[in-house]
């Protein structure tokens, strides 16, 4: 293994290994100081980040932060990757790279083709010598498209994903998140619960539930019940109505063990789902999440910072061409990512990550109460990545998740949002909402004195409860 | 200067949604209504003070005093401890440092008697304010169920700055063959003051959450004090027969555990025909 040295005029520093010297060129946040592995002072860091800019992409190809021998991610990661499309920057050092990456060269095509050719390591490596808008400059370039029942990732869109939990899985709370979010233009990116409990039964009730709605009101999108991956396929199995296959992953075999999963279990899971063929526009058919302290929270890490690690479960996540991938970056608590700043970052690092790498990246704008964060820097991150071109967020009723105990961006955020920039919902359900009478146009929520008349009949139900 | 009622032009009410009368059935935050495409200004404010009184449930201290007399008024000898993080700011960056007793607090109990039987440990966690409301009734709740002749118990200690894992610390060397911690858990936006109890059968240093038992929830609008004594003495008794804790020990008590505020509407309204 080599060392990395790098000299200032007053000092000289090593770095003993690339895992070393992408910790410390890691921009500050609690979970690396936590792991023992982040720079002692702000000047080794910046140093770290000198060095790394010197340092020649190929070096990636042959020094790997975690084992070959020890780590199937690694494997995965070295075994698919694409030689001939890494071709054309195959020359440039890191701190190249980043020049590259900011040029008129770097188009959306040529992006596009580059992406099998990087690893998550390089990815990585160039976001640590990033401010928050080369970040956001270069992954509003990316173009990652999916599809289901309906179309995300495509320019000026931005798509919600419906989150309506209950506490108590109770179908009538369910319902009246959902009515309320579909009312207020929310779910395009898919409808998807959180179970309170994770009984094969209480899933397979939850999955039949949302096919009904979807089917009853013929919206253009997709479900999910977002439970253990085994759980999902043993409801298949079942034929129970899966859209998409969920399961959180990481960035090591050690990290995804944590959560019960490997690769051949995903993709089981993929294979289940692909098989039903529900999906009408294309077959992309799995839902991961991810976030930033994951591996270190399982004691998975390696000492290899989160942000690298957070960019290889990317990796794992392309390998199996998901509809959602997104990163719940401020879930995790102040011991990982400490405040409103470290989250912000942290977002847009990963948004960047995964976009260059191909996947097809949303991301869970939140914080817990524990951590320095409130709404003013959820409003200043969910703005910096729509500017970004952020394929989804979460659509919370009033950004509380009454479930699962933290604040995430709620059904208003995403019309403001939508409002300022001038994004709209996925094409098909934009225009199911204009159908509907939900959206006068694409931007304007109707005065909801006019219900539409499918909802105005289940509601009249309820109030005679 | 003019009376606000003589331009009532001026006033600019929010849009209120129609569905409104759901909110009776969920505590999710729906049918807010709009300004334009946002919240209205109540909602708003609304949100702003949940928030705020998580955080100061957060930062919230342990008034020890006050706790340890509402906990001796049970009969029971208390231990004042405080964890190896020195604050609320350490605390909260270094989960490791919240897992164990600083040196004093570890002689102190490396030097007592080894009480052995059930250890009953306090700590303040994420939320002091849950444990200053809840733990001296909780712990009545439980300490009254627990038949002298079949229980020996500790004295219960209280710990500042403590994360669940140092009942592990605790109750090895209070030589228990039980340890049960009562702990504010993180707080929620609307549930600043909730109370978790975890068990953990033969507690060690080194033991993980894979090792315990939980029971969580506890607070006015959440799971009642009877009822988690109720499932806390289930999972006790059952740990010591099988001489066990954590994922193998399964929950199988009655207990009914909906929270109070749950909804009243069980069906889905959206596909259910009239």
């Amino acid at each position: 293994m080599t060392a990395y040295r790098y000299n200032l005029s007053n000092r000289a520093y090593t770095f003993v290994n690339l895992r070393e010297l992408l910790a410390k060129a890691t921009p500050l946040r609690s979970g690396d100081v936590l792991a023992g592995i982040a720079a002692a002072d702000a000047e080794e860091r910046v140093a770290a980040q000198m060095a790394l800019a010197e340092l020649p992409l190929k070096a990636f190809l042959n020094e790997a932060v975690i084992p070959y021998e020890d780590d199937e991610v690694t494997r995965l990661i070295v075994d698919e990757h694409d030689a001939e499309a890494f071709e054309p920057i195959s020359s440039l050092t890191v701190g190249d790279f980043r020049n590259w990456l900011l040029s008129e060269n770097a188009d959306e095509e040529t992006l596009a083709r580059l992406a099998p050719g990087l690893t998550p390591e390089m990815v990585a490596a160039v976001s640590k010598i990033m401010r928050l808008q080369d970040l956001i400059l270069v992954a509003q370039r990316c173009r990652v498209v999916t599809r289901f029942r309906n179309t995300i990732g495509l320019a000026e869109r931005m798509a919600t994903r419906l989150q309506p939990n209950d506490p108590t899985d109770n179908p009538g709370g369910i319902a009246a998140s959902i009515l309320d979010g579909l009312l207020y233009g929310s779910g395009d990116a898919v409808i998807g619960i959180n179970p309170a409990t994770d009984s094969l039964r209480n899933v397979s009730e939850l999955l039949v539930m949302l096919d009904a709605i979807i089917s009853k009101y013929q919206i253009p999108t997709q479900s999910c019940v977002l439970t253990h991956i085994t759980t999902s396929i043993e409801a298949i199995n079942r034929g129970a109505p899966v859209d998409l296959v969920f399961q959180s992953i990481a960035g090591t075999e050690a990290a995804n063990a944590s959560f019960g999963a490997d690769l051949a279990l995903l993709q089981e899971g993929y294979e289940a789902a692909l098989a039903l063929g529900r999906g009408t526009l294309g077959d992309n058919v799995m839902y991961f999440e991810t976030g930033q302290g994951s591996a270190l929270s399982a004691d998975a890490h390696h000492g290899v910072d989160q942000q690298t690690l957070e960019a290889r479960s990317y990796a794992v996540a392309r390998k199996f061409r998901p509809l959602l991938v997104n990163t719940v970056v401020g879930f995790i608590g102040p011991e990982y990512l400490f405040d409103g700043k470290q989250i912000t970052r942290a977002g847009l690092e990963d948004h960047f990550c995964g976009k260059l790498l191909g996947v097809p990246m949303g991301c869970d704008v939140c914080y817990t109460n524990h951590a320095e964060a409130d709404q003013d820097d959820m409003d200043a991150l969910l703005t910096l990545l729509g500017v970004a071109g952020c394929s989804y967020i979460m659509g919370i009723p009033g950004s509380d998740d009454v479930m699962l105990n933290y604040q995430s961006t709620s059904f208003h955020d995403a019309l403001y949002v939508r409002q300022v920039l001038g994004l709209r919902p996925a094409p098909e359900f934009e225009a199911w909402l204009e159908r509907m009478g939900i959206f006068d146009d694409a931007m304007q929520p109707q005065l909801t004195d006019s219900l539409p008349e499918p909802f105005r009949q289940a509601l009249a139900g309820v109030s005679h409860d | 200067m003019t009376d606000r009622r003589d331009r009532p032009e001026q006033a600019a009410p929010a849009v209120v949604n129609p569905w409104e009368f759901l909110r009776d059935y969920t505590t999710a935050r729906i049918a807010l209504g709009r300004a334009g495409s946002s919240l209205p200004t109540n909602r708003h404010l609304d949100f702003q003070l949940a928030h705020a009184r998580a955080r100061d449930a957060v930062q919230s201290e342990l008034d020890m005093a006050t706790l340890a007399g509402d906990i001796s008024a049970l009969g029971y000898e208390t231990l004042r401890l405080h964890s190896a993080a020195p604050d609320r700011a350490t605390y909260l960056q270094r989960p490791d440092l919240g897992r164990r007793l600083d040196e004093a607090s570890h002689r102190l109990l490396d030097h007592n008697e080894r009480a052995g039987g059930t250890a009953f440990i306090v700590a303040d966690g994420l939320s002091a304010l849950a444990v200053q409301r809840h733990a001296p009734a909780m712990l009545e709740a439980i300490l009254s169920r627990l038949d002298p002749k079949a229980w020996s118990v500790a004295p219960i200690a209280l710990v500042e700055q403590g994360r669940v894992a140092i009942s592990d610390e605790i109750g090895a060397l209070l030589g228990a063959e039980l340890a049960v911690i009562l702990i504010g858990e993180r707080p929620g936006l609307s549930s600043p003051d909730s109370l978790g109890i975890y068990l953990t059968y033969g507690p060690q240093v080194g033991n993980t959450d894979a090792d315990r038992n939980c029971i969580s929830n506890i607070r006015a609008a959440g799971l009642s004090y009877p009822e988690a004594a109720h499932r806390l003495h289930h999972l006790m008794t059952s740990a010591r027969r099988l001489g066990l804790s954590g994922v193998t020990l399964k929950d199988d008590s009655d207990a009914l555990v909906e929270p109070a505020e749950a909804s009243r509407l069980r069906r889905n309204f959206l596909v259910d025909e009239q």
